[in-house]
């Protein structure tokens, strides 16, 4: 089987984040970027199916700080090759236009399963897995935890709220978005990573005109004003729980 | 034949079976199985190495730690090698018993006062051993927990055995007038007199069976010995000789022939940590020192060089009999030592400090700590602590550019050593850097160097977490990256002395990082402030009439060997130092160590820091619990509450009283 | 084309999940703003009952037995095609295991734009996203004819979304639905077993002042009425109140519920470690300067005692109504 593990970077939210002189962006001087955590268990994900049975795991990822090591960190695990589009910032392409860079490759090398992160904290316009998916002309779905391959098909585990699981049968060739692996991902010693980043080979594809339409149009950012101390809710016992439990509806909890 | 004849026939004969089963197993194990480990460093500074074998085997310094267990093995032990003569002369005569029954050696058979010494000497032996017996029959301590209680047993029986058997035959030659010497052995000589009234011929036949006895209880004793707990009778001159003399917070690595350090199999080990499993004598006395072993009892440090030598011996026949599965086919770490047992370990150095044959524990530990790394086998806050640590450079999952965030406000403002040159660079630290329960006393920390007038610096974002407890995770890799960016950044900056507010970051800048010949002078803030009080540079304008209790960090104390300053700091400051029970080198670890601080710890049991609290609460009158590292106050402040001792005790960090009494 | 806004209605096992109301709300907002109608879509088998109290001005319901629980293709199928003949001004999806699933797949099929992560509409019909697990706020225009958004909770509430009467339902047909390549096998409950507390969405922790074992029934009580989860710091756990699973903190586990609902903590670093990426921390201390209430963005000082028996009460209440 050939997996195919399209990532992603992401803002470190460990940073203080800023707006630029736009308004409407990221101020990117001071970015962090780190991989999307989603995209990290979709690694873990398709490292354990290989473990389990066997394929052929390609990382794709847009260039950028710190995507090497990355790279190297997943072929540490066991990933066979890695890519890396250049000519982009990982940090700029909207999911649309990523889904359709990705889509071109992806018609080429013909993978049998894509797995990724089911979200990222900073796509305004979808994820990536589901956009991929209709522009390949494959099945998709989402907040998969676990993948069992199964011969022409594999069993996706979707996590629903409430700890409740549907067992999906998708059809192969398929998109799947992975909200967390069987186990969480593994850590990769400093030694190991130095080692096959020796030895392994990062491939360079080169991507040109970005197509970003059909995504959101953001035309102002800004903070939330920071909640600094919690706001008490006075009242006798009966009135608090009233309240508390209208603050519970709103989050749409009950 | 003779009745002579055939005695030289029959121990000529023993003799060489008993040495042929000795030689065989011994250059089995020290000589074919050693040589299958890793190779060792050059051993130099043999003066010291020698010196070492006087105090450490020739006066058995360490083993009087425990006091009586301790006077009990010198006593043996000297006996032991002053009775070999006597075994010597029984050989040599049974040998010699076809040519002259009577044939006495030079010297050894022939002096008188060491014939005196000698005899006392079996009678200290049969004391030492009957208080062994008792020790291991009656009283057995918890720290014989998982010996070899039968083997102990037997051994000490058959030492016993050919001392009385010894101490009969003797006295029975002076009844029959056949000791030269006679009149040199008083004991045997009282011991003689309890047959005085038997014929001349029975005691004669006593006296041959004695011989015999003892003479065959030697030979079994030589054939047991190298293989069981005893053999450390022969390995622990060579172990002690060849001990680690590097400082105690350097930690060494073996790295295997593909680059990477970890052990994954008994034969990745140095063979010189093999000869350490070899001169284990199941003591105990590591067990009972250590932290892990008291809190959840998950890891014995006597239990991990039991199994191991186990392992070894096992492995060793297996592989020399071209086995293919079977023992080769169990892992190291898991199925010979339990993985929670290897991350138990908060690398205190207890254990180390008291093998009297300086056995080393945390270096093993690690070693199989480093393959687990490897392998991503561990804990998943470890996990996520590491993974922070090579991002961020810190465990805590900060921005390294908020690192600095707790000098804000601060007047004077603290220098940026990066900027401008400074006699003090004061390497902060994570914890005391982030904590938001530990940058109070930081500050306080930098107001009492600006009132001590130092000129000082920090890092600011350039620091990172030095890797002192990185590298006893065992991520070795991750260690070498961070020093890598701390000497980095050290080397851009001009400064005269490094002054630290952790003992680990204090440990590991002082042994480990590769100042290549040029380590600058490397102080604990506590040592800094004591000279600065001795030079009169700081004066403290109070008097504070506390009373307090002062807790020894392990990589301040037992690795670096500074008790004294701390101690001068608070009593300068006022205070009254109660001391806890279990102090100095003994201080009992707070659990924080070697990693231990970002795993998770199982409830259900004592934490090393309760255990600790505990102590402290039960001495009269003290308000307060200092300590001198931060890990320290995060493990206590938590442990105070957990034991219900909040109202009773006060943890501080020794710098708030400093910053109180200026 | 209209100005219609669509909500798709989410429901599991005949349940309307609550963000179905609160799109509802949401889209009456935007619906006042366009000018058109709030439309709740439907889709299932025999599933007409589930469309009872929806505040929607009509509903458009699909019926086939490949609609009867949600699987992505035949959702993406008979939105694509109802979306395709009806061009709505904008239609409403849940940021969701479910609508998150469609919406993506809906936006690359129809060429239609995409907004994730709404929060809220502004009156003059403009969306507010958080972006950045956050820490950002994103407003933009929606762009005609038809934009496509996902919505997470917290700008309206469900109540809004809900109505005495039904509305009126038109049924429209959905594509063939055959040869498809996802297909439901079963569902699998959560483990009766202990469960794990880092994925809950709703924490009821309890500190030392739950004072003893037995007022446990309390949390517990109300854990059962909001199906929520019964956690604990460090104190309680070192009785042996509450296995080490339920443990949260520096040496338990982390956690990231929706609400998390702080009875008798007093909010120790080593706590607040674990509990910092919740979305929400309600705190009840009967000390006002307990520094839980620094992370907290709601709180009460009445006793735990007093206060939870009544909260119970009032869930169960809720749950009836």
């Amino acid at each position: 089987m050939k997996i195919a593990v399209p990532i992603k970077f992401v803002p470190d939210l460990v940073e203080e984040l800023n707006i630029d002189s736009s308004g409407a962006a990221l101020d990117t001087s001071w970015l962090r970027l780190i991989i999307n955590e989603f995209d990290d268990h979709a690694i873990e994900q398709a490292i354990l199916l290989k473990e389990r049975g066997g394929a052929e795991v390609t990382i794709i990822c847009a260039e950028g700080d710190g995507v090497d090591d990355i790279l190297f960190n997943a072929a540490a695990k066991g990933a066979d090759q890695l890519v890396k589009l250049m000519g982009s910032d990982a940090a700029m392409m909207n999911s649309h236009a990523t889904a359709r860079v990705l889509a071109d490759f992806f018609k080429e090398i013909q993978p049998d399963l894509i797995l990724t992160g089911v979200q990222a904290h900073n796509d305004l316009d979808g994820s990536v897995g589901a956009l991929l998916a209709e522009y390949l002309g494959m099945p998709y779905v989402g907040y998969v935890a676990g993948v069992t391959a199964a011969s022409g098909s594999v069993i996706a585990r979707k996590e629903y709220p409430g700890g409740i699981i549907g067992e999906m049968e998708v059809k192969l060739p398929a998109v799947l978005g992975i909200q967390a692996a069987e186990q969480p991902p593994r850590y990769v010693a400093y030694s190991k990573i130095n080692q096959v980043s020796k030895t392994v080979k990062i491939e360079e594809r080169a991507i040109s005109d970005l197509d970003s339409s059909g995504g959101a149009t953001v035309g102002r950012m800004f903070k939330p004003e920071p909640a600094q101390r919690a706001e008490i809710i006075e009242g006798s016992p009966e009135e608090v729980a009233d309240r508390m439990v209208g603050i519970f509806k709103e989050l749409g909890v009950m | 034949m003779s009745y002579d004849t055939i005695k030289s026939i029959i121990v000529a004969l023993a003799l060489l079976v008993a040495l042929g089963i000795f030689v065989r197993y011994a250059w089995q194990r020290l000589w074919v199985y050693l040589r299958r480990g890793q190779t060792s460093p050059k051993f130099s500074d043999w003066g010291e190495r020698i010196k070492g074998l006087i105090v450490f085997v020739g006066a058995q310094w360490r083993l009087f730690r425990f006091r009586l267990p301790g006077i009990a093995h010198f006593f043996i032990f000297w006996g032991f090698l002053l009775l070999s003569l006597t075994i010597l002369q029984a050989i040599a005569e049974g040998l010699m018993a076809f040519a002259n029954p009577q044939f006495v050696l030079p010297v050894i058979g022939t002096w008188g006062p060491l014939a005196f010494v000698q005899d006392f000497f079996a009678l200290f032996v049969v004391i030492a051993i009957g208080y062994g017996l008792y020790l291991r029959l009656i009283v057995n301590p918890e720290r014989y927990k998982g010996s070899h209680r039968n083997q102990g047993v037997k051994v000490l029986t058959f030492i016993l055995t050919i001392m009385l058997s010894l101490l009969v035959m003797n006295g029975l030659r002076i009844n029959l007038n056949e000791d030269l010497l006679g009149r040199y052995r008083p004991i045997s000589t009282l011991i003689g007199g309890l047959f005085v009234g038997l014929p001349e011929a029975t005691q004669s036949i006593i006296e041959e069976l004695c011989y015999w006895i003892h003479l065959g209880v030697v030979m079994l004793f030589l054939t047991e010995l190298p293989q069981g707990k005893h053999f450390h009778i022969v390995t622990s001159i060579p172990n002690v000789l060849l001990r680690n003399l590097e400082p105690r917070g350097r930690l060494p690595v073996t790295k295997t022939s593909d680059g990477a350090a970890g052990v994954s199999k008994m034969e990745d080990f140095r063979w010189r940590t093999m000869l350490d499993l070899y001169t284990c004598t199941e003591c105990g006395r590591c067990q009972d020192v250590c932290p892990a072993y008291n809190s959840s009892g998950l890891l014995s440090p006597k239990l991990l060089v039991m199994n191991l030598r186990r392992n070894l011996q096992e492995r060793g026949a297996a592989l020399s009999a071209k086995q293919t599965n079977g023992v080769l086919s169990k892992s190291l770490t898991g199925e010979i030592v339990g993985e929670e047992a290897l991350w138990n370990c908060t690398t205190c150095y207890a254990c180390d400090q008291e093998c009297p044959l300086f056995i080393e524990h945390i270096n093993p530990i690690v070693e199989m700590r480093r393959y687990l790394v490897l392998e991503g086998k561990m804990d998943k806050m470890l996990q996520d602590a590491l993974a922070n640590l090579g991002r961020y450079g810190n465990s805590l999952g900060q921005s390294d550019r908020m690192r600095a965030k707790w000098t804000q406000g601060l007047q004077p403002a603290v220098k940026d050593a990066r900027r401008e040159p400074v006699e003090y660079l004061w390497f902060v630290g994570d914890y005391a850097s982030y904590s938001p329960t530990l940058t109070d006393v930081t500050r306080k920390t930098a107001e009492v160097f600006s009132k001590a007038g130092l000129n000082f610096g920090i890092l600011f974002d350039a620091e990172r977490n030095s890797g002192n407890d990185v590298r006893r995770a065992g991520e070795e890799g991750l260690f070498e990256m961070l020093m890598g960016k701390n000497m980095q950044a050290l080397g851009k900056c001009k400064y005269e002395t490094i002054v630290t507010t952790d003992p680990h970051t204090y440990n590991t800048l002082k042994n480990e990082y590769a100042w290549d010949g040029n380590r600058p002078r490397i102080l604990h803030y506590t040592e800094l402030l004591d000279q600065l009080v001795a030079s009169g540079q700081l004066k403290f304008s109070k008097k504070l009439a506390a009373k307090v209790t002062y807790h020894d960090p392990c990589y301040l104390g037992r690795y670096n060997g500074v008790y004294d300053a701390p101690r001068r700091l608070l009593r300068a400051a006022g205070c009254e130092v109660v001391e806890m029970p279990r102090h100095g080198d003994r201080a009992f670890c707070c659990g924080a160590g070697g990693g231990r601080i970002w795993m998770e710890e199982k409830p259900g049991h004592a934490r090393p820091a309760e255990i600790r609290i505990r102590e402290a609460a039960a001495l009269t009158g003290v308000q307060s619990f200092v300590v001198a590292c931060p890990k320290d106050v995060t493990m206590f402040k938590d442990a105070v509450k957990t034991t219900g001792n909040e109202s009773r005790l006060q943890v501080q960090d020794l710098i708030e009283f400093v910053q109180e009494a200026i | 084309m209209s100005q219609d806004i669509f909500v798709l209605i989410e429901h599991l096992r005949g349940q309307v999940a609550d963000i179905s109301y609160i799109m509802l709300a949401a889209a009456r907002t935007l619906a006042s703003s366009s000018g058109g109608q709030v439309a709740a879509v439907l889709l299932g088998k025999d599933a007409q009952k589930l469309a009872g109290n929806l505040a929607a001005d009509k509903v458009l319901y699909a019926d086939s037995p490949a609609l009867t629980e949600f699987t992505s293709e035949a959702y993406q199928l008979t939105l694509a095609k109802l979306i395709e003949e009806q061009s709505p001004r904008a239609v409403l999806f849940g940021h969701t295991t479910i609508g998150a699933d469609v919406a993506g797949w809906l936006s690359g099929k129809l060429s239609l734009p995409l907004v994730s992560s709404c929060v809220n509409f502004t009156s003059d019909g403009k969306f507010l996203s958080q972006t950045c697990g956050g820490k950002i706020m994103a407003e933009g225009d929606l762009p005609s004819p038809t934009i496509l958004v996902t919505m997470i909770p917290g700008g309206y509430k469900s109540e809004q979304g809900q109505a005495a009467q039904a509305s009126a339902i038109e049924s429209f047909t959905p594509p063939a639905l055959d040869n498809l390549r996802v297909a439901l096998k079963k569902y699998i409950e959560p483990e009766a077993g202990d469960v794990d507390i880092s994925k809950s969405p709703f924490l009821i922790a309890v500190g030392r002042g739950i004072q003893n074992k037995d007022n446990l029934d309390l949390p517990n009580e109300l854990a059962a009425a909001i199906n929520g989860t019964v956690c604990a710091s460090r104190p309680v756990v070192d009785q042996g109140w509450l296995p080490t699973s339920r443990l949260v903190g520096k040496s338990g586990k982390r956690v990231k519920p929706k609400i998390y609902l702080a009875l008798g903590i007093s909010g120790a670093p080593e706590h607040v470690e674990g509990i910092n990426e919740s979305d929400v921390i309600v705190a009840v201390n009967t000390d006002a300067n307990a520094p839980i209430f620094n992370v907290a963005k709601y709180g009460t000082t009445l006793d735990l005692l007093d206060l939870v028996p009544q909260l119970t009460e009032k869930v169960k209440q809720a749950k009836g109504g």
